[in-house]
C-alpha cells in the first residue's frame, strides 16, 4: 500500500513537470514579534518588488513567503524548509541581524545563495564557499559619510554619544578611521541604554570638552534623548548621525530639539528632491509607484527599499543564471550563486551593485546621501 | 569636574532618587506585608506611564484587557471560595471589590475612547486604571501560596515580571513615548537651570513619604499594617486578616508605583520594559534598609540616584556595573552588622 501511495506520487509528480522548471524564490521577514517594526516594512517593499516583477524574461517566478516572529530558531526552520520542502533556487531575508546569520549558515550548508536585508558580515561555510551576499550599505560606510560631511562644514572637534551595545560600537569603530584621516578629534566614547531615563551625566562631560559637533550613536525613539538633554544644557552646535535616526518616533520625540541633524540615508528616502541625473532618480520613482499600488499608502522609510533592491539583484542574476542552467537543479543554484557574486553596475534604489566574489558588501559611497531634518521632514543636502 | 557641573550631577541624581525612592518604599511596603519581593513593581509604574501617553493620544491603552481579564478571573476565583465555604451571603461585597471596582476606570476609559480628556482626568484615570492589577495579581497569584517560603514567592514573582514585559509589549508595542509636561516652567536658583518638572518629582517623593509617615502613625489601617509586617501570627490573633491587609499594601504601593510612573513619563522616553531597571535600582536603595526600614531605604534611593549620575559622568560605560556593584558591600555590611540570620525562623 505504501508502495503504491509513493509511486503514485512520484508519477504525478514527474507527470507534472513542465518542460521548463519555474524559478522559485523564498522569502523570510518578521511579521510578528519585537522585530515586527521593521519586518512589516521588508513585507510592504517586497510587495512593491511583486508588483514590478513577476518573471524573468518568459520564466515564471513562484515566490513563497514566511514569517520568522523575529526568532532566529524560527528563522532557520523557515530557510531549511524552503530549500528543503519547496526547493526554492534563492532565499532572501530577514529583519534582524541574528536571525539573518542563522538564515547565512543553512545557505551555506544546503548550497543556496541567499541575499541578506540585514546589515551583517557574511560568514563562509566550514569549506570557505560563500553562498550569502548583503544588501544594505555596511554601518561603517554609513559613519564615513557623516564624518566626511563633518569635516567639509568645518568641525574639528566632535563629542560621541552611542547606545551601551553592538550599534553604539559599530557607529564609534566606524567613526575612528575615518575622522583620524579627517583631521576630526572625537573627544568623548560616551554611552547610554535604550531605557536610562537620564543622560545629565554623559552630556556635561561631553560638553566640558567644548566639541564642534556632537556624532549620535543611538537610534529611532531613545535616538532623541541626547540632544533633547543637549538642548536643556544649552548646546546649539550641529548634530551628526546615521540612518538609524531616519524614523518618526525620533522626530515626534525630539521635536525642536533634532531640528537640523544631519544624517546619512539611502538617496531612496529623498527620491522626489534628486535631480534627474541622479542614478537612484527614475529607479526610485519606479519603486514609489509599485509600494504604493501594492500597499495603499507612499513608503516613508528606507528598509523596504532594501527588499525592492534584493529582487532586482535577483532579477538581474537569474537572467543571466538561465543561460547556463535549468532552474530548479543544483546546477542552476550553483549559477545563479556564480552570477550574483558577479553582479556588476545594477542600479536599485539605494546603490548601484557591483558585488565581487569573497566580499559580503557591494556598495559604494554613492549609496549615501546626507539629509537635514527641517521642520520635521528630511530635506536633501548635496 | 567643577562645582557647576558637580551641582547639576547631584540634581539630576537626587531627581532620579526621588523615583527610586516612591518605588522602594512600595517595595519595602509589600515586603514587609507579605514576604513577597514583588519584582514587577518597575511594571506598574512603567504601565501608568504608557497608559497615560495613550490616553493623550486618544488610544485605548492596552491594559484595559488586561485589568478586565484580571477582574474577571479573580472574580470567578473569589465566587468559587464562596460557593465551597457556604458563604453566599459575601457575595455582593466580592462583586463590588472584584470585579465593578476595578472596572469602573477601565469602562471609564473604553466609553470616553476617541475623545482627549484635560490632562488632570486623564492622569487620575491612568492611575486608577492601573492600580488594581497587583491586588488582583496578588488574589490571583500570591494568595493561595501565600505561606510558601520568601525564595518562592520571590520565584513566582520574577515569573510575574517576565509575564508582565510580554504583555507590555503587546500592548504598548516596541516604541518608547513621551507624556506632555506636567508644567513648562524652568526656574533659575542662584544661576543654575532647574526644570520644575524636577523640583515637582522631588517634591512629591517628600510629600507622599510624609503622609506615608502619617498614615502609618495615626491611623487604623496603617497600624494594623505594620502589625502584619511586625508579626503575621500576632496580626492575626488581634483579628487582623492577613489576606485584606496584603491587598491594601499592594493598593498602596500601586499608588507610589503609579505616581512614579506619571511623574517621569514626561521627563523621559518610557518603553513597555523601562520598569525593570527603575524597579531594581529602587531594589537596591531598599537593601540598604535591609528591606524593613522606610526611612533607610529613602535614603539609600537617594544615594543609588547620586551614584548613577555621577558614574554616568566618569565613565558611563559602566554606570550600571558601579550602581549593582554597590550591592555587594552593603550585603557584606548587612549580613556582618546583623550577625545571625533570621529571616525563615518565624516559619517552622
Amino acid at each position: 500500500m505504501k508502495h503504491s501511495i509513493a509511486a503514485a506520487l512520484l508519477a504525478a509528480v514527474v507527470g507534472v513537470a513542465p518542460a521548463h522548471a519555474e524559478i522559485t524564490v523564498g522569502f523570510v521577514t518578521s511579521q510578528s514579534g519585537p522585530a515586527s517594526s521593521i519586518g512589516v516594512l521588508y513585507d510592504k517593499g517586497m510587495k512593491a518588488a511583486q508588483e514590478y516583477a513577476t518573471a524573468v524574461g518568459e520564466e515564471k517566478i513562484k515566490f513563497i513567503q514566511l514569517d520568522d516572529t523575529s526568532d532566529p530558531s524560527t528563522a532557520t526552520r523557515n530557510a531549511r524548509k524552503l530549500i528543503e520542502e519547496n526547493k526554492v533556487d534563492l532565499v532572501i531575508g530577514t529583519a534582524t541581524a541574528a536571525s539573518s546569520n542563522a538564515m547565512v549558515a543553512v545557505a551555506n550548508e544546503l548550497k543556496v545563495p541567499l541575499l541578506a536585508i540585514s546589515p551583517i558580515t557574511v560568514a563562509p561555510s566550514d569549506t570557505g564557499e560563500r553562498w550569502a551576499i548583503c544588501i544594505p550599505q555596511p554601518p561603517s560606510l554609513m559613519v564615513k559619510v557623516v564624518i566626511n560631511r563633518a569635516k567639509r562644514d568645518g568641525v574639528k572637534k566632535m563629542a560621541y554619544i552611542g547606545f551601551i551595545d553592538a550599534w553604539g560600537d559599530l557607529v564609534y569603530n566606524g567613526a575612528k578611521k575615518p575622522a583620524e584621516d579627517d583631521g576630526i578629534q572625537i573627544t568623548t566614547n560616551e554611552r547610554y541604554a535604550r531605557t536610562d531615563t537620564s543622560v545629565t551625566g554623559q552630556v556635561l562631560k561631553m560638553l566640558a570638552t567644548k566639541p564642534d559637533a556632537v556624532l549620535l550613536g543611538g537610534a529611532a525613539t531613545q535616538g532623541a534623548l541626547p540632544p533633547l538633554t543637549l538642548a536643556e544644557r544649552g548646546y546649539k552646535g550641529p548634530l551628526y548621525g546615521t540612518p538609524a535616526l531616519l524614523n518618526t518616533d525620533f522626530i515626534r520625540i525630539g521635536g525642536k530639539a533634532v531640528e537640523g541633524v544631519q544624517v546619512s540615508a539611502g538617496p531612496v528616502i529623498v527620491a522626489e528632491q534628486l535631480p534627474d541625473t541622479h542614478f537612484s532618480k527614475k529607479i526610485s520613482m519606479t519603486f514609489r509607484d509599485d509600494y504604493q499600488k501594492a500597499n495603499g499608502a507612499p513608503p516613508t522609510d528606507g528598509f523596504s527599499a532594501y527588499s525592492f533592491d534584493s529582487w532586482l539583484i535577483f532579477l538581474d542574476a537569474a537572467k543571466r543564471a538561465m543561460a547556463k542552467a535549468k532552474p530548479g537543479t543544483p546546477e542552476f543554484r550553483t549559477a545563479l550563486r556564480d552570477a550574483v557574486f558577479t553582479t556588476k553596475d545594477v542600479v536599485g534604489t539605494h546603490a548601484i551593485y557591483n558585488f565581487k566574489p569573497g566580499e559580503s558588501y557591494g556598495v559604494d559611497e554613492r549609496s549615501l546621501v546626507l539629509v537635514r531634518l527641517v521642520n520635521g521632514q528630511w530635506k536633501y543636502e548635496p | 569636574m567643577d562645582a557647576e557641573i558637580a551641582t547639576i550631577l547631584a540634581m539630576d541624581g537626587i531627581a532620579s532618587g526621588a523615583i527610586y525612592l516612591l518605588i522602594g518604599l512600595g517595595l519595602v511596603l509589600i515586603f514587609a506585608v507579605t514576604r513577597v519581593i514583588f519584582v514587577p513593581f518597575g511594571d506598574i509604574a512603567a504601565f501608568t506611564g504608557l497608559s497615560l501617553a495613550a490616553l493623550e493620544n486618544g488610544h485605548r491603552p492596552g491594559t484595559v484587557g488586561l485589568v478586565a481579564v484580571l477582574a474577571v478571573l479573580a472574580t470567578l476565583k473569589e465566587t468559587a471560595l464562596l460557593v465551597r465555604t457556604r458563604e453566599l451571603h459575601r457575595l455582593p461585597h466580592t462583586l463590588l471589590f472584584y470585579l465593578v471596582l476595578p472596572l469602573a476606570p477601565a469602562a471609564a476609559i473604553w466609553f470616553t475612547t476617541g475623545s482627549v480628556l484635560p490632562m488632570p482626568l486623564r492622569i487620575v484615570l491612568a492611575l486608577a486604571l492601573v492600580l488594581p492589577i497587583a491586588p488582583l495579581l496578588d488574589c490571583l497569584v500570591f494568595r493561595p501560596i501565600a505561606d510558601a517560603s520568601v525564595l518562592l514567592l520571590l520565584t513566582v514573582a520574577v515569573a510575574l515580571h517576565f509575564a508582565l514585559d510580554g504583555l507590555g509589549l503587546l500592548f504598548f508595542g516596541p516604541e518608547g513615548v513621551r507624556t506632555q509636561p506636567l508644567t513648562e516652567t524652568v526656574l533659575d536658583i542662584g544661576g543654575f537651570i532647574v526644570n520644575a518638572q524636577t523640583l515637582l518629582i522631588v517634591a512629591a517623593s517628600i510629600v507622599f513619604s510624609g503622609l506615608l509617615y502619617l498614615f502609618f502613625e495615626f491611623t487604623l489601617l496603617g497600624k494594623a499594617l505594620r502589625a502584619t509586617a511586625i508579626n503575621r501570627t500576632g496580626a492575626r490573633l488581634v483579628g487582623i486578616r492577613p489576606t485584606s491587609t496584603a491587598s491594601k499594601a499592594y493598593l498602596l504601593g500601586s499608588l507610589l508605583a503609579g505616581i512614579s510612573g506619571v511623574l517621569i513619563a514626561p521627563a523621559t522616553t518610557m518603553f513597555y520594559d523601562s520598569g525593570f531597571l527603575i524597579g531594581l535600582k529602587a531594589f537596591v536603595g531598599a537593601i540598604f534598609g535591609a528591606m524593613a526600614s522606610y526611612p533607610v531605604t529613602a535614603l539609600g534611593a537617594i544615594l543609588v540616584g547620586l551614584l548613577e549620575s555621577f558614574a554616568s559622568f566618569w565613565s558611563s560605560a559602566y554606570k550600571e556595573v558601579v550602581v549593582f556593584g554597590l550591592l555587594i558591600p552593603i550585603l557584606l555590611w548587612r549580613s556582618l552588622s546583623l550577625g545571625e540570620v533570621e529571616e525563615e525562623e518565624a516559619e517552622e
